[in-house]
């Protein structure tokens, strides 16, 4: 009954006596730690923004090709008739859900309803400049670029079809653009992660060099590798963990001034902010787990 | 055993011997005979080149790192230099020894108070090295090799460092130590303290045994 106990007392000792140390390192050299904090904050910061910008892409992405809809303008002084039958016939193809006949004076009225700044110049027009049109949607499984293209063509041979427009192109566009801002957000927090890994590294060389002569005797009165070790590690995880939360609030702060001035925008979910944090925890590890290995077969 | 370095030098060559529980030995030798590999085998610093070392249940043939650190648990080991940290008192000192292993508070006090009574130093306690007198400083480098109740002291040239009165001071107070259960293996030059131990004596010259008391006088009688 007494062994289990004791052994919990020890392993409560030694994580005790590891964050007391690993914090006197902070005491030590206090701006070397708040560098590395904040090189972890930036890095995350700069990764994690793009991980936004990727979701609310991805979200904005998926409703539009939930909307996808192809629009037919029609040559101007087409009749009624023949637009109709066309809406029959088009809602006869395999991929449409359903096809809307549009007129001018209905395209007008939706245009004066939408863009209410403009509205004095819709009502200066002597003629109504906007012409009438046909909106397709397309049923589930058909919203793909390519179904989406092959639609528009057949509708482009209506010989009353002025123009044909399909968001198509902007999603492709889109999702080029999520593409190399991905990479570039990628490439500028993978410096930075990599400039805040040397930046702990530095600073538990140091600690190490600093603390040589107790190593030292610590091994020479039994201290095991791993009790050695452990300061340094718990160092590199309250600073990886110190940097993820700054990155988070960062993140917050650039996420409200985007919701207040731009656009309606979704904020990371707990576990997704969590992750975050969970990462700089790692990165902190992975720094100084690596440096101590170096640094501490030269003591 | 032997044991040679990279750089080609041959500490020891072929030295054999056997210490018994509680014995006393001194190593003796000149400057550079391998005193101090012996002491470094023993507590695992080096491993022999050839042969093997065996202390309590340990056995360089296939000691893994984990059971340097617990067989270093069980040895006491005191230096020419005593190697202390400057940064704290003679008690936080030889705390420290316990601390590494995850001790209890609780545990760690009265143990720390107890090897500072016996090497006599409880008045000097709360003192920093830089406060403490030669022979005080390797008192309580021995109270530190104490603490963990060794079964063996390893002694590196311990009054290498210290004038005749305290030189005796701390051989009485390793004797006393000896007396206590603890085997005792002693580097020296001090070939006073030889003669007046009466102990078994080993001798090395380059490397090698070139005499064991404990061997050559079976061979006598
Ligand atoms: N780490 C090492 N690398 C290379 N050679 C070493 C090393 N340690 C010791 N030696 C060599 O091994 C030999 C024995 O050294 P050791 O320190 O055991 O001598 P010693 O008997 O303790 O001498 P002293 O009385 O001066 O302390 C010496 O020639 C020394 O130069
Ligand atoms: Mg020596």
């Amino acid at each position: 009954m007494i062994q289990p106990l004791t052994n919990r007392w020890q392993a409560e000792n030694r994580m005790n006596h590891a964050i007391r140390e690993a914090l006197l390192v902070f005491r030590r050299w206090p701006a070397l730690s708040v560098l590395s904090v904040t090189t972890i904050a930036f890095a995350l910061f700069v990764a994690s923004l793009y991980s936004l910008v990727v979701i609310n892409l991805h979200r904005t992405l998926q409703s539009i090709e939930e909307r996808v809809e192809i629009v037919v303008y029609l040559l101007r002084g087409t009749p009624v008739e023949v637009a109709t039958v066309a809406v029959r016939e088009i809602e006869a193809f395999p991929e449409v859900a359903s096809a809307l006949y549009v007129t001018a004076a209905e395209a007008l009225r939706r245009a004066q309803a939408e863009l209410v700044e403009f509205q004095g110049i819709f009502s200066e027009f002597e003629t109504n400049p906007l012409p009438a049109s046909l909106e397709v949607r397309l049923r589930p499984g058909f919203r793909g670029s390519d179904a989406v293209r092959t639609v528009a063509e057949r509708l482009r041979a209506y010989n009353f079809a002025e123009d044909v427009q399909y968001g198509g192109e902007w999603v492709a566009k889109l999702d080029r653009l999520r593409n190399i801002g991905g990479i570039v957000g990628l490439l500028i927090g993978g410096a930075f992660a990599m400039a805040s890994i040397i930046i702990i590294g530095t600073t538990i060389r140091m600690a190490v060099m600093q603390r040589a002569p107790e190593i030292a005797i610590m091994r020479l009165v039994g201290a095991t590798d791993g009790f050695i070790r452990r300061p340094f590690l718990v160092e590199g995880c309250i600073k990886g963990a110190l940097g993820g939360a700054a990155a988070l609030g960062l993140c917050y702060a650039a996420f409200a001034a985007i919701n207040a001035f731009l656009f309606q925008a979704q904020f990371f979910t707990t576990a997704q902010s969590a992750l975050l944090v969970g990462v700089g925890t790692a990165l902190g590890l992975l720094a100084s787990a690596t440096s101590v290995r170096k640094h501490l077969h030269r003591v | 055993m032997s044991k040679s370095f990279p750089s080609g030098t041959v500490a020891l060559r072929d030295a054999s011997f056997h210490v018994a529980k509680g014995e006393f030995v001194f190593l003796t030798g000149h400057s550079g005979a391998g005193k101090s590999t012996v002491l470094r085998l023993i507590y695992a610093e080096h491993l022999p080149t050839k042969g093997r070392v065996h202390v309590s249940g340990f056995s360089t043939d296939k000691l893994k790192r984990r059971e340097i650190s617990r067989l270093r648990r069980r040895l006491g080991i005191v230096f020419q230099d005593f190697r202390l940290l400057e940064d704290r008192s003679a008690e936080k000192n030889v705390a420290f020894a316990l601390e590494v292993t995850g001790a209890k508070r609780s545990v760690i006090v009265p143990k720390v108070m107890r090897v500072l009574a016996q090497v006599g130093l409880t008045a000097k306690a709360r003192n920093f090295p830089s406060e403490l007198s030669g022979g005080e400083l390797q008192r309580v480098a021995i109270a530190r090799a104490l603490v963990n109740d060794p079964f063996v002291l390893l002694a590196d040239e311990p009054t290498g460092n210290l004038d005749e009165r305290a030189s005796r001071g701390v051989f009485r107070l390793i004797r006393d130590i000896n007396a206590n259960g603890t085997a005792v293996v002693m580097a020296t030059h001090n070939l006073d303290l030889v003669r007046e131990g009466g102990y078994r004596t080993i001798e090395l010259e380059q490397g090698a045994i070139v005499f064991d008391s404990a061997v050559d006088e079976q061979v006598a009688s």
